[in-house]
């Protein structure tokens, strides 16, 4: 049974496209067959972070129109076969999706792929109506910094109220992914701790992960993180968030910061 | 100095976590509102359709938020043919 996925968070720049990408390489690399969509049509990136966006030829617009077959749309990913993209559309504006459409590629997409995973676009218009609208299950993405909260509050509500499921009486999962998380602030008392944003927002937690130099260096290169930098931290905690979308019970574990003595007493961070 | 901030308790996670928790409780008290009220009205005209025949227009809910009290106010407007007083209202602070 496919499952449709959304990644959404209200606040822009917080992580969607980077964890999207991270997320659905995870649940590639462990053998699940994965489309990663596209949703911010005009504002399309996922097709960069990928590494993908000189292989994009048509696009979901395209197919919603009925000038490209779906087929013909699909960029399957270089280092994984069963990982694939369908990229938005960079020139046209949001209204081209039609809930029509949108529908009928989903169901299709449905059919092809065990994941389906919609990066939502920023804010709370059709854009992000649209890439929520058929989800079974919600990745939340939130940094510890209070827009963001108040953000990933409001999208929440929208979860519960404004997609199909919830519009015939069900529950939609919705998990938290705690992005950017700087333990040393933390622990310092100047950011959110992990607890504070759970308290707040009350719905379980998928993952915490580290604000980290790898995330930067694998959107550079155009590759996820869990395939670029396997070994680091930030992958580590996308291939446990991956595990537990797929019904493990894995733990999860809060980063801690990794200081000396003197680091501790002297450090101030330049960024 | 982090530790001199720290030492004085110049923190501003706890600010950040309070400032949050007043917020988003008003924000959702806020949207919840109309689904909350529709809910009401329902279920309220469902419970008196049981004893009177009652117009479903002259059924007025309120819900409305004061400082640290909110009120609810039905008004329910009986047919003449009942021979009730015409109109009744309840208060419940919610």
């Amino acid at each position: 049974m496919s499952k449709v996925l959304v990644v959404t968070s209200g606040k822009g720049g917080v992580g969607k496209t980077t964890s999207t990408a991270a997320l659905g390489a995870a649940l590639a690399q462990a053998g699940e067959n994965v489309v990663v969509v596209d949703f911010d049509v005009g504002l399309r990136n996922l097709d960069l972070v990928m590494g993908a966006e000189r292989r994009v030829v048509f696009d979901m617009i395209n197919v919603i129109q009925g000038d490209a077959k779906l087929a013909q749309a699909l960029i399957r990913d270089k280092r994984i076969d069963n990982l694939s993209l369908l990229p938005a559309s960079q020139t046209r504006d949001k209204d081209a999706l039609t809930p029509e459409g949108v529908a009928k590629i989903v169901d299709q997409l449905r059919e092809k792929f065990d994941w389906v995973i919609c990066d939502s676009p920023a804010g709370i218009e059709t854009g992000a109506i649209m890439a929520m609208r058929h989800a079974d299950m919600a990745v939340v993405v939130t940094n510890p910094e209070v827009s963001s909260v108040r953000d990933s509050d409001r999208i929440i509500g929208m979860l519960d109220s404004k997609t199909l499921k919830a519009e015939n009486g069900g529950r939609i999962d919705k998990h938290l992914l705690l992005t950017r998380y700087d333990p040393g602030r933390a622990a310092r008392g100047e950011m959110l701790k992990v607890e504070d944003v759970l308290d707040i927002l009350s719905i379980p937690l998928l993952g915490i992960v580290p604000e980290s130099v790898d995330v930067l260096n694998a959107s550079n290169v155009g590759s996820p993180v869990t395939l670029n930098s396997p070994s680091s931290g930030a992958a580590k905690a996308y291939f446990d968030a991956a595990r537990r979308l797929r019904g493990e019970d894995v733990e999860v574990i809060v980063p801690i910061e990794r200081k000396g003595l003197m680091g501790r007493l002297f450090g101030r961070r330049v960024a | 100095m982090n530790l001199l901030a720290w030492f004085r308790g110049e923190r501003s996670a706890p600010v950040a976590r309070e400032r949050l928790q007043v917020l988003l409780a008003h924000e959702r008290m806020a949207s919840g509102h109309s689904e909350l009220l529709n809910v009401l009205r329902e279920e309220i005209l469902a419970v008196i359709a049981k004893h009177i025949k009652v117009d479903r227009e002259k059924v007025n809910i309120k819900l409305e938020r004061g400082g640290d009290v909110a009120t609810l106010e039905i008004d329910v407007e009986m047919p003449d043919a009942l021979a009730v007083t015409a109109g009744r209202r309840g208060k419940a602070a919610a």
